[in-house]
């Protein structure tokens, strides 16, 4: 009598699918992919049509050109100085922040994602401020020679500065939810603290920590506008690859141009395919830790 | 008493990762960002009012407050549906589908600023057909406004999607079992839940689109008073060696994101304090 | 290995968690530290560990076997520790989770492959899961992941064993039965082992000792037998099981609860409140009087499931009183819900201010 009563109340009983009537739930998967596919895959098919449009030759060959080469060399160069440093920081502070009681650690939390709320133009704009012609540090650098400027350690550091918070970002809130438990066992059977990092910690948060390299390179590889501000824009010299495909489509040189962007679009598809399978392998993991926690619960 | 400054803890570290993180925050993000309060302040009130009010910028800011203002707000509606459907409903491909939101975060501006723009100029696959209506989309601040949703989507979504998750269907069965209809249960009981997330998404999707270059200078066409974003002005200031000018507008800039967040996390402490009583 | 803890004190900001702690566990027995949430017992626990650290006081020490380690890092101390949630490795299998202990150590003293993997199947054997040693903690179910997390500690052969709610997250069944299997265990391994509780009936059932803790002070530190029998404060009578309390006044040399007057040995003053505590199968009842001094009362439930008979009382000023007695004598008397009854006393505990009659 009551399941009975139960069903004529509310017909969806399973959560989820059946909730919603047919007709409201067909319409409103046609709006999403129909807006979806608008606004996210023409874009991203448009950019392959463009760069091959002219044929797979002319495609390879604009990416042998010497000044795309160049740009792919200088956006590599780049992700390799910036992405270490921005890890090593990202455990530092994600220890400090997740194993401790502090006073302070909120205000220190905001801080470390500054750079998020920042323009990158801005971004670009303050390092121009310190080590440009007319900035702060500039008749110092002149004297001695030495350019950051217009130059690739202006590039690196202005690309250090927009992906500095993507590591952090992401230990940060799964180390806190870890807690330290595992830590303290591990110094109580007798580890010391490296050996209780790189056995115990290290570990349980590979998946997190691969997942905000991957995000933290993607930018790195694809930044613009703050790059754009100190590079100064020297075909051959301090030409990163998005700044590259600006010169050449600016330049009319559409073809090339996209054929460069395809490059980074499929950055762009290979950082997607590794945060799934990384979310993937995470959830895996998290499953299992759950089946721990249900386990404590009995 | 006192409380001490850090809590008595076994574990080691504390030291040197806080020391190299207080370090490095500080030589990277602290120390770049105050030059730019510094370099304002040299400049006096004067000279700085002249630059931000100056008619060129002011029309800046109406392009980029207004656009922006419209990405979120087209975000704000779609990005409902497409996080609704991807959590209640399913559909074959949806995984991809749920991937691909992801799509502004990960593709480099620059390439999502030419594909915009080829795809919405006159010929493009879309901008002809707008074109037969009347309605010119690139090199107006209609493009800008279709940049800035393109930025603007994931953070919608992805706020949403575990707010959505967390909503527990069994008040939407307590509601319908108390009498309410769908419509009543949408705007009762779910709407109200969801809106600290929806209003979170809708900010960080504004302020992300306050500061956005490189999907936009391709699209805009950048004609001065009409179609010029605010960033776009800093870089022609900084074009032209005017440091000072440039500075002047960055503060503006920042101190509005800087607002948004402090509205974001108003929002956030406000949800936190309501759902724990106090907090 | 003995231990003994000296003066210990430790705050967390305004909260006072240990307040002046002394104690002394002999060499091989299993202690229980039995207390409520909040009594101090786990910080107790931890500061002997070294996992936290006691406020600074000159006179404070930890002592294994008469050595003072307090100044000793967590790692030195050769404890082990088994945590509330185990704690255990989610990222290695049960071998290794075993074997941590002993891998970590310094090379000149680390035992060798071949050793640790004889130590680590002699520990797998001694918790009888000989054949889980590939598994994953989440593989396993909450009362292995226990035995685990014990053989893990007891890999490094720690001098003292201390265990945080051993038993606090597994359900009766299971509990019951790594109770008996911990008992058995500590008889033959004989390692001096503290455990932490809030389960009277645990600490009664499994240790040797139980020390009952309040508010961050011992209340009393005694054998099972005498914190159950011999409550030293009205704190450890009331945690450890039901109790009946009732309220009375000296009156010369007698304390009188009602119909019940009891022997005044103590210097209790006239007119001074006492109050006095019954267990529930420390009272009787009769459907008749029989001339005994009684407390009438009406029956309002009776739960005849379980090992006794249990019944709700209502005296006469509506005062709920809990009575057992054996289902032998419940069914011989025949009492039904509703009838009137005569409450007698068989045995009792008076406490007026701070001492026990």
């Amino acid at each position: 009598m009551s399941g009975a009563s139960r069903m004529s109340l509310s017909p969806a009983t399973t959560p989820g699918a059946a909730r919603d009537p047919l007709w409201l739930r067909v319409l409103l998967i046609a709006v999403t992919l129909l807006f979806l596919g608008l606004f996210l895959l023409l874009p991203l098919v448009s950019v392959f049509y463009e760069a091959l449009r002219g044929g797979v030759r002319l495609y390879l060959a604009s990416l042998v050109d010497s000044d795309a080469l160049t740009a792919v060399r200088l956006t590599l160069l780049t992700a390799v100085i910036a992405v270490p440093c921005n890890l090593v920081f990202g455990l530092a502070a994600a220890w400090a922040l997740a194993k401790f009681e502090f006073r302070g650690k909120a205000v220190l939390i905001t801080l470390i994602d500054l750079p998020f709320a920042v323009s990158p133009v801005v971004s670009g704009l303050v390092f121009v401020l310190l080590f440009g012609a007319g900035g702060w540090f500039g008749p110092w650098l002149t004297a001695h020679h030495l350019h950051i400027i217009f130059a690739v350690p202006g590039i690196v550091l202005a690309t250090m500065f927009v992906t500095f918070p993507f590591v952090a970002r992401e230990l940060i809130p799964l180390m806190q939810e870890q807690g330290s438990e595992e830590e303290q066992a591990a110094l109580v059977l007798g580890a010391g603290g490296w050996s209780t990092f790189w056995r115990v910690t290290l570990p349980n948060i590979k998946w997190a920590l691969l997942y905000g390299v991957i995000l933290c390179n993607a930018r790195a590889m694809g930044e613009f506008g703050a790059v754009s501000v100190v590079s100064g824009h020297i075909r051959g010299r301090t030409n990163t690859m998005p700044l590259h495909v600006e010169i050449l489509y600016n330049e009319y040189n559409f073809q090339a141009a996209f054929a460069v962007a395809s490059l980074l679009a499929l950055l762009a598809l290979v950082t997607l395919a590794a945060k799934e399978l990384v979310e993937w392998r995470a959830r895996v993991d998290m499953r299992s830790a759950a089946g721990t926690a249900a386990g404590e619960e009995k | 008493m006192r409380q001490p400054f850090k809590q008595h803890s076994v574990i080691p570290g504390f030291g040197v990762t806080l020391g190299f993180t207080v370090f490095y925050l500080s030589l990277l993000v602290l120390i770049p960002l105050s030059a730019l309060f510094l370099k304002t302040a040299t400049m006096g009130w004067s000279s700085f009012w002249s630059v931000v009010t100056d008619p060129r910028v002011v029309a800046s800011y109406k392009l980029t407050f207004g656009a922006s203002l419209a990405g979120a707000l087209i975000n704000a509606v779609f990005g409902f549906i497409v996080a609704w459907t991807l959590v209640r409903y399913s559909f074959p491909g949806k995984r991809l589908v749920d991937a691909m939101v992801d799509l502004p975060f990960a593709l480099p501006t620059a390439v999502s600023g030419i594909a915009l723009t080829t795809i919405y100029s006159r010929n493009g696959w879309v901008g002809c057909w707008l074109e037969s209506a009347g309605i010119h989309a690139a090199f107006t601040p209609l493009g800008v406004g279709i940049a800035l949703t393109f930025i603007g989507l994931p953070f919608v979504v992805r706020t949403l999607q575990p707010a959505i998750a967390d909503l527990d269907p069994e008040y939407e069965e307590a509601a319908a079992s108390l009498g309410a209809g769908r419509v009543q249960v949408f705007l009762k009981v779910i709407f109200p839940g969801l809106l600290p997330a929806l209003l979170t998404g809708f900010a960080l999707a504004f302020a992300r689109a306050l500061g956005e270059y490189g999907s936009v200078v391709f699209i805009s066409g950048n004609m001065p008073m009409r179609t010029e974003i605010t960033p776009l002005l800093i870089i022609s200031k900084l074009e032209q060696y005017d440091y000072a000018g440039a500075t002047a507008i960055a503060v503006v800039m920042l101190v509005a994101s800087f607002a948004i967040l402090l509205a974001i996390n108003a929002i956030q402490w406000r949800h936190v304090r309501r759902i724990n009583g106090r907090g | 290995m003995s231990i003994e803890v000296q003066h210990i004190s430790k705050t967390f900001g305004a909260f006072a968690a240990l307040t002046d702690v002394s104690l002394v566990v002999p060499d091989g027995e299993l202690v229980a530290l039995l207390g409520p949430s909040g009594s101090g017992k786990t910080t107790l626990l931890r500061i002997i560990a070294g996992l936290e650290e006691p406020d600074p006081n000159p006179d404070s020490g930890i002592l294994f076997h008469g050595e003072n380690v307090a100044r000793r890092g967590v790692g030195q101390r050769q404890v082990g520790f088994v945590f509330q949630h185990y704690a255990l490795f989610r990222h290695m299998s049960v071998f290794e989770n075993i074997a941590f202990g002993l891998r970590v150590r310094p090379k000149n003293t680390r035992p060798s492959k071949e050793a640790i993997s004889a130590k680590v199947h002699e520990l797998l054997r001694l918790i009888q899961l000989d054949n889980v040693g590939n598994r994953f903690p989440s593989q396993l179910s909450g009362g292995q992941r226990q035995r685990v997390a014990l053989a893990r500690a007891l890999a490094i052969e720690p001098r003292v064993l201390l265990l945080d709610e051993p038993f606090g997250a597994l359900d009766a069944r299971v509990r019951q039965d790594l109770r008996q299997w911990l008992r058995k265990l500590h008889d033959e391994i004989h390692v001096t082992s503290v455990f932490v509780t809030h389960d009277q009936e645990e600490a009664l059932e499994v240790a040797d000792r139980v020390v009952v803790m309040n508010e961050g002070r011992i209340e009393q530190n005694g054998t099972p037998e005498e914190v159950f029998h011999h409550p030293a404060t009205e704190f450890v009578m009331q945690f450890l099981g039901h109790v009946n309390l009732f309220r009375g006044r000296i009156e010369s040399d007698h304390a009188v609860f009602g119909p019940w007057a009891l022997q005044n040995s103590g210097s209790a003053q006239d007119g001074q409140e006492a109050r006095m505590f019954v267990r529930p199968y420390d009272l009787d009842i009769h459907t008749a009087d029989d001339g005994r001094p009684a407390m009438k009362a009406t029956v309002t439930r009776i739960q005849a499931a379980g090992p006794t008979a249990k019944f709700e009382l209502l005296d006469e000023n509506t005062q709920p009183i809990r009575v057992e007695m054996p289902h032998d004598r419940f069914r011989a008397m025949n009492i039904a819900k509703g009838d009137q009854v005569f409450v007698s006393l068989k045995d009792s505990r008076v406490y007026v201010e701070d001492y026990v009659i």
